[in-house]
């Protein structure tokens, strides 16, 4: 399985990278939207995309709703991952096609908890 | 802060009287984490200024903050995934097409803890069974501790709590930004009914009968006889085609021959005919 991570924090690209690995998947890591844009234009196919709201270049609201509009990816699993904390802006994310929202800060375990609920891995023991 | 070996056999003891609670040796860190904040709070000097208040007076309420403090469970919204979808695929059919003439449900959530497993539940419902708004629909929710029955009741909820295992979905349909935190609206608030009840007291007669009951992650704290005790009493509020639900790691084999495991989901038990 792999695992697109999209976020300009070098920090949270190495987290995020942990966390996945010791969930078995591989990794591939965006800058930003427009470099995950390329990736996948390049022939990279995960099975999941956990994305940034604020990013330069191409935000991850903007990544979504690009995503979202090529059918190649209209059924890909995609998570938001984001300091944004306000209703709306949950609201707004999943208007645009994001499966699930998770807000900074989070455990190995709420990462774990949300890829559940997109069937992904299972949180049974 | 830490904990005498001394006083941690006490907290063992008093624990194990006041709430059937069984502490293992090697758990005095449970006890240094759980008792340092109601030592804090209520200015005393460390832990072991507060045990020798509660020697001094068992049922007082640095007593009932001990036992409230020491039976504080970690928990999270929709917990482990599978007894959910167990339930809306198939416990829940099957009792709305049993109850369909009389439409009274009864739900008994009997370890509530910090509330994420009625609210998950009443989300549930809400979500998949709209018909039973018309029903006589009850949710009650127990649990021995008053302060974690206070939480539940005002439906507050931190960042980090809403964040595990709630779907963002249900999160912006059922809750409101309130400060850093998040609530649950009032009318799923409303929903649940919230009471006191310990598992190991007398409190059985009061019940009614349930067809449905939540007994998760609770049974691990009690020794044997106790956990035998419990399942008697919810064979005798449960109706016979009932459904148990225990924790993942939980079962009722060596315990209550009684009870069976529904085929279908290995959490969840069915009581054999008689």
């Amino acid at each position: 399985m792999l695992a697109l991570v999209v976020d300009d924090s070098a920090v949270i690209r190495t987290v995020l990278t942990r966390i996945l690995s010791g969930l078995g998947y591989e990794v591939l890591a965006a800058a930003h939207g427009r470099d995950a844009l390329n990736k996948l234009e390049a022939g990279a196919r995960p099975d999941l995309v956990l994305v940034d709201w604020n990013m330069p270049e191409m935000n991850g609201y903007e990544f979504i709703r690009a995503l979202r509009g090529d059918p190649r990816w209209r059924a890909l699993p995609l998570m938001m991952v984001t300091t944004e904390t306000e209703i709306d802006q949950v609201a707004r994310a999943l208007a645009a096609g994001a499966n699930e929202y998770l807000m900074k800060p989070f455990t190995p375990e709420m990462v774990q908890d949300k890829l559940a609920l997109l069937g992904l891995t299972s949180t049974q023991g | 802060m830490s904990v005498s070996p001394e006083d941690f056999r006490f907290v063992c003891a008093f624990m194990r009287d006041a709430a059937a609670i069984v502490l293992d040796a090697g758990k005095e860190y449970l006890v240094e984490t759980r008792l340092g904040p109601v030592a804090s709070r209520a200015g005393l000097s460390g832990i072991a200024e507060l045990i020798r208040e509660v020697r001094r007076d068992r049922h007082g309420s640095l007593a009932r903050s001990v036992v409230d403090a020491m039976t504080t469970n970690e928990t999270s919204f929709f917990r482990d995934v599978a007894p959910y979808q167990h339930l809306r695929q198939n416990v829940l059919p099957a009792l709305i097409n049993a109850r369909g003439a009389e439409r009274r449900l009864k739900i008994w959530c009997a370890a509530a803890s910090s509330g994420q497993e009625p609210y998950s539940l009443a989300m549930l419902l809400s979500e998949h069974f709209p018909q039973l708004e018309t029903w006589d629909l009850q949710i009650l929710a127990t649990d021995i501790s008053q302060t974690m029955l206070a939480r539940c009741r005002s439906g507050v909820y931190s960042q980090l709590e809403v964040n595990r295992g709630l779907p963002a979905a249900l999160l912006i349909k059922y809750f409101r930004k309130n400060g850093l935190d998040w609530q649950v609206d009032e009318r799923l608030r409303n929903r649940i009914e919230w009471r006191e009840f310990n598992l190991v007291g007398r409190g059985w007669g009061v019940l009614p009968k349930f067809d449905l009951v939540l007994l998760r992650n609770v049974m691990i704290y009690f020794d044997l006889e106790t956990k035998r005790g419990i399942l008697a009493n919810v064979r005798r509020v449960l109706r016979p085609d009932g459904y148990l639900f225990l924790g993942t790691a939980e079962t009722t084999a060596n315990l209550d021959d009684a009870f069976q495991p529904d085929s279908m989901h290995s959490s969840c038990f069915r009581q054999r005919a008689a």
